[in-house]
């Protein structure tokens, strides 16, 4: 895990004169499942071409094991790809798809050889039995599982996977993400995996790299990420938040609403003006006279495992995340313990996002979301 | 309350027959779209197939017999140069024609189509036309024998033969009235039928395909061998199919490029109507025949294509 694998030195990607990738600079270790994760457009399926091969940087190096590999043509590099389609060859087999990568290795493999590969992956992805299927035969799931044993015949040190579940429902998907991480520990391989889902990628990865608009915003653990966002961006795309402006006071002070909170963070200036992300789960709802705030809820959606309250702080919209329910037009006192609050430098997200006013056209947006979503591409 | 119900019921019964009423004449109003087609088929495609085989079957007076069919043994060698130059000119489009769609369906969608269009440019233009268009270049006195004697070809080759005393000069190449003028009428004719079904099968091949191929190791030798080409084969026996049909069948072209030294299937059936040898049974039979010979030909090559899905011209 320690050891270094690929290294992006300053890559930078245009198309048609628009930048695509900005200076992207990131260090892969071995053997880790790093992820990708941002909003259609912002690079990644671009950053995992590139390190694919099938397309070349602008400017900038890309480093495999400390070689420069910019200009080595993807079939001579040692990373294969799960296409986000599956990119299956229809006029073969189950057996020939995942014999493709061995049969066309010269000096030729033995058939005895090829045989016993095929059949170890096919094992690994648990297809055992499916050999003489055509490809049609397959459900979207099963296909899944030929592209992948597909990609890890060869053996390769990376396996990239653009998106692989994007097109599986739900339930599928849930069962897919622990699989997939099961068959990296299982290969031992590096896995670089790109989607948009940020559910996805803080159940499957170690490393989760979030990026828009062409530059990395924040690399980190799931746990650094969701718990440490660096700005509003991050905030608001992993999880929910309700982002506020506030003022640091001094170390381990915060001033909104014109009052003063405690919270854990330190190091900023004193009145440095910060943005204030709060967790719609660590907001304790208390009656209205022990509350340190007082707001009006105007929204109740049930969501199974909790309510979703909207509720307006002094015109601003907080999403509160809570088992007790509240119904709509209560005023609610609220109560938030220090390490519920997390403080976060001004950026060029300021402003942009942790307000919950249009809050119902946000879920609208969001599932009508998958349809858009593989759209992306250059 | 009862009455109610009753009410309903009765109702939902007016409305089912109602129904099944209305989808009847929803079902007659979709098929009768069809009907001008079908009559138009039954009329000139079915009776005349059946004329075919009862004249096909019948003697001049009208009795029942296969001579039509034993006499045809006569004509073995046209039916083997008929099939022999189809074959051959089937196999020069696929060729020619293969490379030029592969390299069409690898240009810019905006190429592709002022490519298409170049190809099927010379369809707009009169089949008799073009056709003589390559009498005319072909002649003994034709543009390229012109071209040969402008520049000193002819004089050149009887020079070499000077000293020869039963030589008789030469002043021209016979191109016209040979074999090889009917194949090249035949490809120049009916390359755009192998080129366009290729085309259209080979700008379907998903590239993320052809990617992963490429990323499990695969040169790009090896990506046409084993995906492109395989994938496009559908595309090439559709090509086959409308080259090889109207080729075997042709007479137009044998006739105005071999001023009939190059008799193939179709002259001899057009001769058995409407020439000197007025005989429209044996006609039928070798018409039938022939149809025999296209079908198996199809369905063997349908055969290679089993499961991939017929490509379809533009």
């Amino acid at each position: 895990m320690a050891k270094e694998l690929i290294r992006l030195v300053d890559c930078r990607k245009e198309f048609d004169g628009e930048v695509v990738l900005d200076s992207i600079n990131l260090t892969i270790m071995d053997k880790e499942f790093l992820t990708l994760l941002g909003p259609s457009g912002c690079g990644k399926t671009t950053t995992l071409r590139i390190i694919g091969g099938f397309l070349k940087t602008d400017s900038g190096k890309v480093l495999f094991d400390g070689v420069k590999i910019n200009d080595v043509p993807p079939h001579k590099r040692k990373i294969n790809t799960v296409f986000q389609k599956y990119a299956l060859f229809t006029h073969l087999n189950v057996f020939e798809n995942i014999a493709f990568g061995l049969r066309i290795q010269r000096p030729r493999l033995s058939e005895e050889k090829i045989t016993r590969r095929v059949h170890e992956v096919l094992e690994l992805v648990a297809l055992k039995g499916y050999e003489k299927r055509t490809v049609s035969q397959l459900s979207g799931g099963q296909q899944q599982r030929v592209a992948i044993a597909r990609a890890v015949i060869n053996k390769p040190q990376v396996l990239l996977l653009d998106e692989p579940l994007g097109a599986l429902d739900l339930k599928l998907r849930k069962d897919m993400q622990r699989e997939l991480k099961q068959i990296q520990k299982q290969v031992g391989i590096t896995f670089i995996y790109v989607t948009h889902d940020q559910e996805e990628a803080l159940t499957m990865s170690d490393t989760v790299v979030v990026m828009n608009k062409g530059e990395i915003q924040q690399i980190g653990t799931p746990l650094d990420i969701y718990n440490e966002p660096k700005n509003a961006f991050v905030a608001d795309f992993i999880g929910e938040s309700n982002i506020i402006d506030g003022v640091m006071v001094s170390d381990n002070v915060v001033r909104m609403y014109g009052r003063n909170f405690p919270c854990l963070d330190k190091g900023f200036a004193p009145n440095e003006p910060v943005d204030v992300v709060v967790r719609p789960e660590d907001i304790d709802i208390v009656p209205v006279s022990k509350g340190e705030m007082i707001g009006t809820v105007t929204e109740v959606t049930f969501k199974g495992m909790q309510y979703d309250i909207i509720v307006d702080f002094q015109g601003f919209k907080w999403l509160i995340q809570t088992t007790d329910h509240s119904p709509v037009g209560a005023k609610i006192g609220v109560k938030i313990d220090p390490d519920g609050f997390h403080i976060m430098k001004k950026s060029e997200y300021s402003g942009l996002y942790g307000d919950y006013s249009s809050y119902s056209a946000e879920y609208d947006e969001l599932s009508a979301d998958p349809e858009g979503v593989g759209q992306e591409d250059e | 309350m009862s009455r109610n119900t009753q009410s309903v019921r009765s109702e939902k019964g007016i409305g089912d027959s109602w129904r099944t009423v209305k989808e009847f004449f929803e079902h007659f109003r979709k098929q009768s779209f069809a009907y001008p087609y079908v009559i138009w088929m039954g009329l000139f495609v079915v009776i005349p197939i059946i004329l075919i085989g009862v004249y096909a079957f019948t003697s001049a007076e009208g009795t029942f017999t296969f001579g039509n069919f034993s006499g045809m043994i006569d004509y073995a060698p046209v039916f083997g140069r008929s099939l022999w130059l189809a074959f051959l000119a089937t196999v020069m489009c696929l060729l020619i024609g293969y490379p030029v769609a592969l390299a069409i369906s690898r240009m810019s969608p905006k190429t592709q189509r002022i490519m298409l269009m170049l190809i099927m440019l010379p369809m707009w233009i009169n089949f008799l036309l073009r056709t003589y268009a390559w009498m005319s270049i072909l002649e003994n006195t034709g543009l390229i024998n012109r071209f040969f004697a402008s520049v000193g070809v002819f004089d050149w080759i009887n020079g070499l033969h000077a000293a020869d005393l039963h030589y008789t000069p030469i002043t021209h190449f016979q191109l016209i009235n040979t074999s090889g003028a009917v194949v090249l009428g035949m490809v120049y004719n009916y390359l755009p039928f192998m080129i366009l079904p290729i085309q259209s099968v080979i700008v379907k091949i998903d590239p993320f395909v052809i990617e992963a191929a490429e990323d499990l190791g695969a040169n790009s030798r090896t990506v046409f061998r084993k995906i492109i080409f395989p994938l496009s084969l559908s595309g090439v026996i559709s090509g086959i199919t409308m080259v090889f049909v109207p080729a075997v069948s042709t007479f137009v072209i044998s006739k105005l490029l071999s001023n009939g030294t190059v008799m193939l299937l179709g002259d001899l059936i057009e001769m058995q109507f409407t020439g000197a040898a007025y005989n429209p049974h044996l006609g039928s039979a070798i018409s039938l025949i022939m149809m025999v010979i296209v079908i198996i030909c199809m369905s063997v090559m349908s055969r290679f294509g089993e499961g991939e899905e017929q490509a379809v011209v533009m």
